[in-house]
């Protein structure tokens, strides 16, 4: 049977993550070391899963509110009202989503209508793009440069709105680069925002693992700009809860309204023991200063700044990361593009890293390694790479 | 620098023969820096020695352990200090906690048959002139100690290539 006639040939023209390709082969490959994974390599700490385990055994096995448990919602509101100085109303403005992914998902269909566009500084998360497409948006790309440490400019952002520009994405700290957004340079891209009137997605999934005193500044806590942004971020990173699959959007009560119509029709709410430990993760960290947070953060750091000074010393032309828990090196010197390079060093090393043009084309020339991986195999890992690269 | 130096000792507790350099790297400071704190916190007796951890279970050896809680009377003047430096001069005695609650010592002792830590119990221990009684635990199986888990599953469960 012929289903072309069937589907809709936008999304279908929509190409598959650039990542299958490499999961497939290392899937063969069982004494493979992965750089590819875009997840921590903590379990959640116990007393998360603990509090799900008792809720399982309470029974709570029913729905929660669409907008997802109110006490969760109000441990999100202290939460980032005390760490980022954003004030958002737990009963309006917060909605705990299925993952960030979801956000992301809500935020384009909530606001664009076919033909509206949107700007993705790129290299960036491989979600964005699709999730504008399936929207029946279109997805404007904007290189950003090693050069400038990954940081969109200004003069780059007003350079790619048009009359149809809709919205920009900021994708900060950013995955695949590393790359984090100081208060100065969001304050340069406030100005062209606010005198182009667009909206402002920003995923601060990495808000919690920066490596400078500086931390993270939320864009929505700028002059002007809550109004504007829509935020997303979850628990994920920064507690080690991926598989939870649990996140949450801020944004103003009037636009809430119009995502929360697609998630209580599509999700209904987020799993009931996700957010459970979602709570108990926000609730232990509002007592301990987030001690786990600041312990795994530790540890990020230390193997970042060992990964960042090795690819230094194999001659490689490295950006220092200073955010999420990636490293972008530039492979250009070797000659080969980053597809060649990923496959070559996983069919001869063994060795996983993503190529950079998953991210976007403007990654070519580069890959992605992650260092939230155990320090031993990391050892190993990066003197094969170092082997690798000498051999070219 | 206080951090740093608290940075540096969970470094060293989790590979104590990683190399000052690697060290210096992963601290952000130069290894000479590392170097001397090393230096600094063994002079000061914050780092008493370097030493394995070792799952003897997997080993041949024969080897008996014991929790054995002690009550003593505490002398005038010495409080436990006394009555505590006569028991850990024992060879067998590992460790010696002072306590609160039921009674005062607690400590971990070890010997190679059961025979032999019965006999320290019975001949060594209980005829110490302070000690009002003893309470004796075998350890059947040990799970975790100091943190590290020795027995269980800690695969990586990722999957290998991932957004």
């Amino acid at each position: 049977m012929d289903y072309s006639r069937y589907w809709n040939p936008d999304i279908a023209a929509v190409p598959k993550s650039g990542i299958r390709k490499f999961f497939d082969i290392v899937q063969t490959m069982p004494s493979a070391i992965s750089l590819g994974v875009g997840e921590p390599d903590f379990v959640t700490p116990y007393h998360i899963r603990n509090a799900a385990i008792d809720s399982l055994l309470d029974g709570e096995t029913q729905y929660t509110s669409n907008w997802g448990k109110l006490s969760l919602r109000k441990e999100i509101g202290n939460y980032l009202e005390s760490r980022y100085g954003l004030s958002y109303d737990p009963q309006r403005e917060i909605l705990v989503t299925v993952g960030a992914s979801e956000g992301i998902d809500l935020a384009m269909r909530a606001l664009l209508k076919a033909g509206d566009e949107v700007l993705v500084p790129e290299p960036s998360y491989v979600s964005y793009r699709p999730s504008v497409i399936f929207a029946g948006g279109v997805p404007v790309p904007i290189k950003t440069e090693a050069s400038r440490n990954f940081v969109l400019t200004p003069e780059e952002l007003e350079a790619s709105i048009t009359r149809h520009t809709k919205a920009v994405i900021l994708p900060y700290p950013n995955n695949p680069t590393g790359a984090i957004i100081g208060r100065e340079a969001l304050e340069k891209l406030c100005e062209v925002i606010l005198r182009h009137d667009l909206l402002v997605i920003s995923d601060e999934i990495y808000s919690e693992l920066t490596y400078c005193p500086e931390g993270h500044v939320s864009i929505a806590s700028l002059p002007g700009m809550w109004e504007r942004t829509i935020y997303l971020n979850g628990f994920s990173k920064a507690f080690a809860m991926t598989g939870w699959r649990v996140g949450y959007v801020c944004a103003p009560a009037q636009i809430m309204d119009v995502m929360v119509k697609i998630h209580q029709y599509t999700i209904m709410c987020a799993s009931t023991q996700g957010q459970v430990a979602a709570e108990e993760a926000l609730r232990q960290g509002r007592e301990d200063e987030y001690a786990d947070v600041t312990t795994m953060r530790q540890s990020y750091d230390h193997r970042r700044r060992l990964m960042f000074n090795a690819f230094r010393e194999m001659g490689l032309n490295c950006f220092e990361p200073l955010g999420a828990f990636y490293v972008f090196p530039s492979i250009e010197k070797t000659g080969l593009c980053s597809e060649e390079f990923c496959e070559k060093l996983l069919r001869e090393k063994e060795v996983a890293c993503v190529p950079g043009t998953a991210f976007g084309a403007c990654g070519e020339g580069h890959i992605r390694c992650c260092y939230a991986t155990a320090l031993d195999k990391l050892d190993i890992a990066l003197s094969r790479i170092a082997e690798f690269v000498q051999s070219i | 620098m206080q951090n740093l130096q608290i940075e540096l000792l969970q470094l060293l507790q989790q590979d104590c023969r990683m190399p000052l350099e690697k060290l210096g790297i992963m601290l952000g400071l130069p290894m000479e820096t590392v170097g001397a704190m090393i230096d600094d916190m063994e002079k000061r007796g914050v780092i008493l020695r370097y030493s394995p951890v070792i799952n003897w279970d997997k080993t041949d050896r024969e080897r008996v352990e014991a929790m054995i809680e002690v009550r003593v009377t505490p002398q005038r003047g010495e409080g436990f200090d006394a009555i505590a430096k006569r028991i850990y001069r024992f060879d067998e005695v590992k460790t010696v906690y002072l306590m609160s609650g039921a009674y005062d010592l607690l400590l971990l002792v070890e010997a190679h048959t059961l025979k032999e830590l019965g006999y320290f119990v019975s001949t060594k221990l209980s005829v110490l002139e302070t000690v009002t009684g003893t309470a004796t635990h075998f350890v059947l199986k040990r799970y975790k100690s100091d943190g590290i888990i020795f027995e269980g599953d800690s695969q990586d469960k990722r999957l290998a290539v991932n957004p």
